[in-house]
This record gives structure tokens, C-alpha cells and sequence, in this order.
């Protein structure tokens, strides 16, 4: 067993746990771009996961499962839209709520479908002909599930849309300035509840992920802090989806070198790392000043209202 | 969202105490009924639901009792989130703070070898400096880095969390247990004394009004707790004015992350006279806090008030999983519902809504 096989398997886990990661940061990057900050994509994912499980196992269509969970994630963050966007209420308060009433929603409903195999959970892919590089190979494109490439190559799509396309510079207007958009006739609400709801939409697929492709099985509490995890790499990704990718592979792939020093350290400890080096990574790219500059949202959590400033 | 041209919404300046108080138990009406329509898809009459809440919560003393063991930790969480929020500080992590205090309050009760009268003051002290580190830390970084506080407040729960299953599947692993994950349990002289057989243990509960009297003295009374206001209110006008932000925020932090770790020894030297599973130690409490504490308006002698109603909730919420075989985790989604009927509602706090005539 020689250094190939680490970094094999550091990269397929990478890829594996990595995805659902990358599919709510991506989420998470536009709705803070457009000003409003989600705490709630813990409850989004979880209702995703739970829409996608059900669905799956009633018609045993995965792509179905994915489809409900995108639709059901969107329609639950409208929940947090209309607080913190018409009703102007707190954005951390209102994120908050939407996880908990997610995690109760989810563990209420699903408690009949606990413990039930699913028979048809997304097929495991190899790639033809890129399988067959040498160490990337068997690293990144053996029985993966296809969401991964799907997430993969949704990062450059959002990145352009964001950086090069009027979408994007709409978006990143209302999240810096909501009152300027606002005078140059930008619908500032609107584009703030589509955000929210793209972000809505990638929580839940991250869900439907997770429930049957990950771990095809329903068990309440399943996405076990993920979504917490994405609000610190958006963060550490400075709001840009490419940023979101390396950080959410490099994330994962910690995760996962942490898990193979079994032998080294106690299971509770090991645990305890993804939460360490999320905390350390935010010190290690904390400059408050880099951050305005790398792209913060000057008007993340602060509601619009025309003429109040 | 522009409003519809038919509405008007205005600004009001300053909410009076009536309008709040009006306003939040029409929130709290609109909620229940909400749960009660919930409880009906689920096959079980409203009515019955609620009449099996309220009569197992306050109908006779175990119910009861039941009810004050949940407030105690939900009032001492709750007093010290009203000081955080109101220094602007998103403290999400009261649990970890809680479970901070429980893991002091064992390490003392079973390794300090302090002389028996010395112990449960020691353990409350103990308590109240690892429930205090465990959220200074997150204050220090967000004020010196710019570090966002909900993150690491709820990084550090997970933290917390994991450091309590080390500690009983590891080193605190009690010998007498039979290999349960289980420390042993606490001596007599480190167990709080309780109403008769019940887990009321009153000295906590009387330090938590103490303390949610103290609180509120400090917040309109005192020139810190004034500090902490503008802080919250107006940074700028904090900065103008020579205060120190990281001074204020810390010493918010300090008694925020103090006053749930004394909850953490209420829980292990009042209740379990061990150090256990950590979702046994809390169930939430940290987060049922936040809550209770926004339902106070971050008013700490209000949080008298709501953590009773909590406790009334989540002791009546056992009540009708066992009596009605309804599922626990209802009082979740109940708490997701209060919630954003509560920050809803604030909307006709702050503005005044009238309907526009032509």
C-alpha cells in the first residue's frame, strides 16, 4: 500500500463528501451576493433530502427524487425570503428558524420512512477513457455519482454568470448597494427572493444527494451539520464559486485524512476536526479588510427599505 | 418589496411596552394555532393536544416539576443571550457553553478532592469560568478578526459536543460503571438539592431569578450595560463616543457563555450527578434559549416569564409523545413556527400598517 492509494482514495472521498458542500456553497454564494444571508441551509437540505428519499422510493426515479428535492428546497426558503426581505425581520433569527422548523419538519414526516432500504439510489459512474488516467482516474472519476460532475461543472457557469453576465452585476449591485440598484430601476426585492430561492433550489439537490446517492437510507438529522459547514465556506470562499470548489474539496479531503488517523486519535476527537479547521480556516483568511476587498456583501443582512438608509 | 399601493407602512419611532406585549401574544396565538391545524393532519384533536400539554405540564406536581427542571437551564441560557443580542452578538452556542460548564462542573466533583462544603461553590465557579472561556473565545475573534460569531459559536457547540463524548467514552469513563459511557456518579456533597424526589434543583432556579434580576440592573443601571446597548444599537455611534468594542463585547460574552455554563452544572450536579451523553445533558436547550430570549423582547427579567412557558412546552411536549404517541420533534417544528411568527410580527412593532384610502 504505497502513497497512490492515499491519494486515490483522498480524492474519490474528496469528490464523495465534497459535493453536497460544493452544491449549497454555490447556493449560499448567490443569495448572500444579493444581500441576504440564509442560516437555513441546514433545514432546506434536510427537507431536500427528505422530498428526494420518499420520491425516489414511491417511483423508483432518482431523478425524480432530485427534481422534488430542488423544487421543495426552493419553495422552503421562500419561508425565509418573505421574513427577511417583505417583512424586513432579522436574517440570522429568520435563517435560524428555517433550520429548525427544516429539522423538526423532516424528523416529524419522516419518522415512518426511518430504517427503510432505498432499492434504487443513483447508479455509482465510472467515466469512460478519463477513468483510465493513472491515479486521477481511479481518484476522481470511478463510481462517483453523476451529481458530482453535475456540481463540477455548474462552477464556471455560476462564476460567469456572477462576474461577466448583467445577471450578475444585477445581483452583486442589490448586495452592495440596494439603494443605487434601487434608483436605476432594479426590482431589489425581486432579485433578492430569486437569490434566495436559487440558493434554496442547491440546498435541497445537496439533500437529494445525500439521501440517495450518499447514504441511500432516511435517518432524521441526516445532513449532520453540513449545512453550517457551507455558511463557513462561503465565507472562506470570499463569495465566488470557484473559491467554493477549492474550498469545499479541500474541506472534504481534511475530513476525510482526518478519518484515516484512526489509529492515531480517539473517534470523538476526530470528530471534532471538520469543526476545528472550520473555525481555523476562518482566522487563517480572516483580514477584515481582504474581505471587503475579496468580495463581502456591504449590504449582507441589512433589509432594503426605499428611502431609509 | 415595495408594498402594495394600498397598504400603508410607516416607521413607527419607539414601539411602547404595551404594543409589544399585544403584539407578541398575537404571535404566540397565531403559532399555536398553526401547530393546531398540524396537530389535526396528524389525527389528534387540537384541543386534546393542548389540554394534554397544559394539564401534563401544570396539572399536578410531577408535571409540574418537570416544567421548572426544564426552566431552570432555558432561564440562565435565556438571561444571558438577552445581554449578548443586545451587544449585537449572535450567540448561537449556549449549548456548547452549557456542556462547557457540566464537563467543569464533574471535573471538580470528581477529581478535585475539595472538602465537602467547598465543592458545590467550586463547581458553580467552575462552571461559570468554562461556560465563559468557551464563549469569550468566539467574542475575541469576531472583534479582533472579523471572524462571523453565529459560525464559530455553532462550530463550538459541535466542539463542545465531541469533547463530551471523548471525556466519557475515554478518560472519565467511570470504573464503576460496567463499562457504560457514563462517568461515576457525583459524591453527596456535589449533588444540588431538590424539591423532595423531584430533579427541581431550587438553589439553581433561585440563582437564575437572582441572576435575570442582577441582569437586568446591569443592563439599565449600570454604565456597561448601557455600553453594551449603544454597541448593539449604533456601532458608530459607540466608536464616537470612546467606547470599546471588544471590552463590551467580551464582557456581554462573559456573562452569556457564564450563565449557560452554570446552567451545565445545574444539569449534571442537579439532575444526572453525572457527566453523559451530551443530547442528554442538553436536548437543545441552547437553542430553545434563543427563542426565549427574543420572545422576551431581550428583556432579562421577561426571560422569567418566557422560560416558564418553554418549559411548560417542552415538558408538556413529553406529555403528549407518550400519552398521544405523537413524535417528540414536534417541538421543533413548534419552535421553527414561534419563531418566525415572532420576527414577523416585529414588522407591526416597527411600523405602523394602515390601509391607504384614495
Amino acid at each position: 500500500m504505497g502513497w497512490e492509494s492515499w491519494v486515490i482514495s483522498t480524492l474519490a472521498r474528496a469528490l464523495a463528501y465534497g459535493t453536497p458542500l460544493l452544491l449549497g456553497t454555490l447556493g449560499e454564494i448567490y443569495a448572500e451576493r444579493s444581500g441576504v444571508l440564509n442560516l437555513g441551509i441546514e433545514g432546506m437540505m434536510i427537507v431536500g433530502a427528505y422530498a428526494a428519499f420518499v420520491v425516489t422510493y414511491k417511483t423508483g426515479q432518482p431523478w425524480l427524487g432530485v427534481l422534488v428535492a430542488a423544487v421543495v428546497g426552493g419553495v422552503f426558503s421562500l419561508i425565509h425570503a418573505f421574513a427577511s426581505i417583505t417583512l424586513k425581520a432579522n436574517q440570522v433569527v429568520s435563517g435560524l428558524a428555517l433550520t429548525m422548523l427544516g429539522l423538526g419538519l423532516a424528523g416529524v414526516l419522516g419518522r415512518p420512512w426511518v430504517g427503510l432500504p432505498l432499492f434504487t439510489p443513483f447508479n455509482r459512474i465510472t467515466v469512460p477513457i478519463l477513468s483510465a488516467i493513472p491515479i486521477i482516474g481511479p481518484g476522481l472519476f470511478t463510481r462517483q455519482c453523476i451529481l458530482a460532475y453535475i456540481a463540477m461543472l455548474l462552477v464556471p457557469i455560476m462564476w460567469y454568470i456572477l462576474f461577466h453576465t448583467r445577471i450578475g452585476i444585477t445581483i452583486r449591485a442589490v448586495g452592495d448597494d440596494p439603494a443605487t440598484a434601487d434608483s436605476v430601476g432594479i426590482n431589489v426585492a425581486r432579485v433578492r427572493y430569486l437569490c434566495v430561492i436559487v440558493g434554496g433550489i442547491f440546498a435541497g439537490i445537496a439533500g437529494a444527494y445525500l439521501s440517495i446517492f450518499y447514504r441511500p437510507a432516511w435517518t432524521a438529522g441526516m445532513t449532520g451539520g453540513i449545512g453550517w459547514i457551507v455558511i463557513a465556506l462561503t465565507i472562506f470562499a470570499f463569495w465566488n464559486p470557484v473559491y467554493g470548489l477549492v474550498g469545499s474539496y479541500f474541506f472534504a479531503a481534511l475530513y476525510f485524512l482526518a478519518y484515516r488517523m484512526q489509529n492515531l486519535m480517539a473517534p470523538s476527537i476526530l470528530k471534532a476536526m471538520p469543526y476545528v479547521f472550520a473555525i481555523l480556516i476562518l482566522i487563517l483568511v480572516s483580514r477584515g479588510t481582504l474581505q471587503k476587498r475579496m468580495g463581502a456583501p456591504r449590504a449582507l443582512t441589512l433589509p432594503y427599505t426605499r428611502g431609509e438608509e | 418589496m415595495q408594498a402594495p399601493k394600498w397598504l400603508n407602512i410607516e416607521r413607527r419611532p419607539i414601539p411602547s411596552g404595551r404594543t409589544i406585549f399585544a403584539v407578541s401574544i398575537l404571535a404566540i396565538v397565531a403559532a399555536l394555532i398553526v401547530m393546531g391545524i398540524f396537530f389535526a393532519t396528524y389525527g389528534v384533536s387540537p384541543i386534546r393536544a393542548y389540554g394534554s400539554i397544559i394539564g401534563g405540564a401544570l396539572g399536578n406536581w410531577s408535571g409540574f416539576s418537570e416544567t421548572l427542571r426544564r426552566m431552570i437551564p432555558l432561564l440562565l441560557c435565556g438571561v444571558g443571550l438577552t445581554i449578548a443580542f443586545r451587544a449585537l452578538f449572535w450567540n448561537i452556542g449556549a449549548d456548547g457553553q452549557l456542556l462547557l460548564g457540566a464537563v467543569a462542573a464533574t471535573g471538580i466533583a470528581l477529581f478535585s478532592g475539595l472538602p465537602g462544603p467547598l465543592l458545590l461553590p467550586a463547581m458553580f465557579f467552575g462552571g461559570f469560568a468554562a461556560g465563559a472561556l468557551w464563549g469569550v473565545i468566539p467574542a475575541v475573534l469576531k472583534v479582533k478578526l472579523g471572524i462571523n460569531d453565529v459560525i464559530t459559536t455553532l462550530m463550538m457547540n459541535y466542539i463542545a459536543l465531541y469533547v463530551v463524548l471523548w471525556l466519557i467514552h475515554g478518560p472519565w469513563r467511570g470504573p464503576s460503571m460496567r463499562g457504560y459511557a457514563y462517568t461515576d456518579m457525583f459524591p453527596l456533597s456535589a449533588r444540588i438539592p431538590t424539591i423532595g424526589q423531584s430533579h427541581v434543583h431550587w438553589p439553581t432556579l433561585v440563582l437564575g431569578i437572582v441572576l435575570a434580576i442582577i441582569a437586568y440592573i446591569f443592563v439599565n443601571r449600570t454604565r456597561s450595560g448601557f455600553e453594551t446597548r449603544v454597541v448593539g444599537e449604533n456601532p458608530h455611534a459607540a466608536r464616537f463616543a470612546g467606547i470599546s468594542t471588544l471590552k463590551t463585547v467580551v464582557i456581554a460574552m462573559l456573562i452569556s457563555g457564564g450563565l449557560a455554563g452554570i446552567a451545565g452544572v445545574g444539569e449534571v450536579a442537579g439532575v444526572h450527578y453525572q457527566l453523559l451523553d451530551p443530547t442528554q445533558i442538553s436536548m437543545g436547550y441552547g437553542f430553545t434559549a434563543i427563542i426565549v430570549a427574543w420572545l422576551a423582547r431581550k428583556n432579562p427579567l421577561a426571560v422569567i416569564v418566557t422560560s416558564f412557558f418553554f418549559g411548560v412546552l417542552m415538558a408538556g411536549g413529553d406529555v403528549i409523545k407518550v400519552n398521544l404517541g405523537l413524535p417528540y420533534e414536534l417541538i421543533n417544528v413548534f419552535n421553527g413556527v414561534i419563531m418566525f411568527f415572532l420576527i414577523g410580527s416585529e414588522v407591526f412593532m416597527n411600523y405602523k400598517i394602515s390601509i391607504r384610502r384614495h
